[in-house]
């Protein structure tokens, strides 16, 4: 029997269709069947009201970091599935840093078939561009994509060697392959924060800006050599939303994500050595924040991740320098992002096209739209609800999470993947 | 209210002009008890004091030993080189096993930054960190106060020169923020890659070259530089180094005729300073070592007194 359910007075915002008025959705088996206002509710349909709340389809996140397999002790597929569908995130593109390595088609399967049988929303891996993530081999492009791979890159690891890089961008032209890249050059980008005045305060080793600036400029010049596919995975300088800027003026075939903790902290939350705050790219200057933001509101920016990476307590109990780097944020991107909205006054389609139509369309994934024949992924969300962000209520394993104590507004009601309800607020 | 209201002493940040001025005053008095000219006013004993060392000190490691011994609290010196902590142990399961002990101080020396006060967090005594990676020494920064308020009766309008790895040194840190919350005026010399790269953040003029840098100084502050510095891409060598940056007489003159010199020790004579300077009439590096049981007798007692409110 198939599941019917209709959601009746929602606001529905759909930034592919360019909708946003108040109406309802039909829901029928894993499709979107019908938009439109006053729908009849056929037989046996489950009936929500969304009382004037927020329908949008479910949110993609372009950069979620799953330690399975490796590091299951820290999150699994399954885990993360969990937290991600409290979050309203109905698709997550898992990057391959993982232990091995998501270098070749038979862990591409293996955490492709993982996913299916235990995790809550869906997953599209993204296979390492070179074997091992060394940096020296490129993996095999052609037969990882039709394994399911949906672009190619080195994870955390920025690929150090130019003439790599222009393989890469080269090769995974002829499959149609996108190549997603780390931008922190390892020698210049060996620090633990954002060099700047309070990395001098603390005595800490600074990140300087240009250690992004450099591999994305380079790479730049690269896809203009090749005519690649390039989508830089997670950008927090400033002059980062420039070049991408000249880069896309250029016709060049570029996009590219900001994390959503550049879009909201600093580096001067680190305060007095807040571990929870390290992670890659490091918070930066309030400037690049705010610089970070337009480039959203303009279009620049193509993007919003979670940057999700899961790290247990311990390797946060240590000394600054010692901690491990990253941060959870699958069930805070939703929220986050909305600041925008709220703070920065981003148009509220405009702040969930980053995070649903356009990652869609440059992952090539069937969803991030409300229109019929769609999938039905859908989030249902309370735009007005607030709520404080406690490490104790997160449900990914590890918790991480740079907000902890911070005040949101928005709130998940209800996550579907495929027309099953995979989130219910209150139902945990 | 009580002069002196901090549980621990993490940094030179955390305090006030007038929390400083009130243990440099105290300072002057213990200097007093150390001459054999007055009797020590309070004694602590039975109270304890561990001193957890992760970086090799014999020097701030005594002073600090000998200046609770002074003012009669009990001395346990953890040797970590030789302990769990060898064995892997994380630091804040070590604290949390001296806690059990019931210390009621701990001075901590550690290479990374913020470790004292990621321990201050977890233990219920007071923590006096003792250098802690590239952050602050906190009482280094006192005892070079006390040194020069001592020599030149009065900080604030003094023209200091910190000079040499100010990028990687806590002592800078720390002597920058006291002196500046002192009204000193603070200069800091070195090449490029020894400098931090924002040093307004920091309050300091910064200079490239000792000949500028060095005109109109009182205070000529050099700094250690490290031996794992001393051939690397920071710096090519030692002697190209004390060629441009070491502290000889030609470029004492530069400075006041009444300047004096300053080294947090231990020196590298010939890289950094040469031995004429070292050992010459300017020189006050070995008064430092004097001030600095002083200066560690005063903290210990201010920060027990608060302690015992």
């Amino acid at each position: 029997m198939s599941r019917v359910h209709l959601f009746t007075n929602a606001r529905i915002i759909d930034p592919a269709s360019g909708r946003d008025e108040t109406g309802d959705v039909l829901v029928e088996g894993s499709k979107i069947t019908g938009i439109g206002s006053s729908l009849t509710a056929p037989a046996k349909a489950k009936i929500t009201d969304c009382k004037g709340h927020i329908l949008a389809p479910g949110l993609i996140d372009t950069r979620v970091f799953i330690p399975e397999p490796g590091g299951e002790h820290r999150e699994t597929i399954k885990s993360a599935g969990r937290a991600a569908a409290a979050g309203g995130v109905t698709t997550m593109v898992m990057m391959p840093d993982t232990d091995p390595v998501i270098d070749d088609t038979a862990l591409v399967q293996f955490v492709r078939s993982t996913a299916k049988s235990k995790a809550a929303v869906r997953l599209k891996p993204l296979a390492a561009l070179s074997k091992g993530m060394k940096g020296e081999q490129i993996t095999e492009f052609g037969l990882l994509k039709k394994a399911g791979a949906v672009g190619f890159g080195d994870g955390q690891r920025t690929v150090a060697s130019a003439q790599m890089m222009r393989r890469a961008l080269a090769y995974a032209k002829d499959f149609g392959g996108l190549i997603v890249a780390a931008t922190n050059d390892p020698s210049l980008g060996s620090g633990v924060m954002n060099a700047g005045g309070v990395a001098t305060r603390l005595g800490l080793s600074g990140i300087p800006r240009e250690a992004e600036i450099l591999p994305l400029e380079r790479d730049m010049r690269l896809v203009a050599m090749t005519g690649g596919s390039y989508h830089a995975g997670a950008l927090s300088v400033g002059e980062s939303v420039e070049i991408i800027r000249a880069a896309k003026a250029k016709g060049l075939d570029v996009t590219a994500a900001v994390p959503v903790a550049n879009l909201s902290l600093s580096d001067n939350d680190v305060g007095a050595y807040r571990t929870y705050l390290r992670m890659m790219p490091p918070l930066r200057h309030e400037d690049d924040r705010q610089a970070m933001i337009e480039g959203v509101r303009d279009g620049t920016l193509d993007m919003i991740c979670s940057n999700h990476e899961p790290q247990d307590v311990e390797a946060k109990r240590q000394p600054f320098d010692e901690a491990a780097s990253g941060a959870v944020g699958l069930e805070t991107l939703l929220a986050a992002s909305l600041r925008l909205h709220f703070t920065d006054g981003i148009a509220l389609p405009r702040v969930l096209e980053c995070l649903t139509s356009a990652p869609a369309k440059r992952f090539g994934l069937k969803g991030g739209r409300i229109a019929e024949g769609a999938p039905a992924d859908l989030v249902l969300f309370d735009p007005e609800a607030p709520w404080v962000c406690r490490e104790e209520g997160l449900i990914s394993r590890s918790r991480n999470t740079p907000f902890e104590g911070e005040r949101f507004q928005g709130r998940v009601l209800k996550t579907l993947v495929g027309g099953r309800t995979v989130f219910a607020a209150g139902k945990g | 209210m009580a002069p002196f209201s901090h549980q621990n002493l993490n940094a030179i940040a955390d305090l006030s002009p007038r929390d400083l001025i009130h243990l440099l005053d105290r300072s002057d008095a213990m200097v007093d008890v150390l001459r054999g000219d007055a009797a020590v006013e309070r004694r602590f004993d039975g109270v304890t004091q561990i001193n957890l060392f992760y970086e090799n000190s014999t020097r701030t490691q005594s002073s600090f030993e000998i200046a609770a011994q002074r003012l009669g609290l009990d001395v346990v010196n953890m040797a970590v080189g030789t302990s769990s902590v060898k064995k892997g142990e994380s630091l804040l399961d070590t604290a949390a096993t001296l806690n059990a002990m019931r210390p009621d101080l701990l001075v901590m020396r550690h290479y990374a930054a913020g470790a004292a006060e990621l321990l201050a967090r977890k233990v219920s005594c007071s923590v006096i960190n003792a250098g802690d990676g590239a952050h602050e020494h906190p009482t280094q920064g006192l005892l070079d106060a006390l040194t020069i308020r001592r020599k030149k009766g009065v900080i604030e309008g003094l023209v200091v020169c910190i000079c040499g790895d100010v990028a990687h040194s806590r002592v800078a840190r720390s002597n920058i923020l006291a002196l500046n919350a002192l009204g000193a005026q603070v200069r800091i010399v070195g090449p490029s890659t020894l400098l931090p790269g924002n040093a307004q953040s920091l309050g300091v003029t910064p200079y490239t070259r000792m000949e500028e840098a060095l005109i109109g100084a009182d205070v000529v502050m050099m700094l250690r530089l490290q031996r794992e510095r001393m051939t690397s891409d920071l710096i090519p060598s030692p002697r190209e180094f004390f060629q441009f940056y070491g502290l000889d007489e030609k470029r004492l003159k530069l400075a006041k005729p009444d300047a004096i010199v300053m080294h947090p020790g231990p020196m590298n004579r010939g890289v950094e300073i040469a031995s004429t300077i070292a050992d010459g009439v300017q020189s006050v590096i070995v008064e430092q070592v004097e001030m600095g049981v002083a200066v560690r007798m005063a903290v210990i007692e201010a920060l027990l007194l608060a302690g015992n409110k």
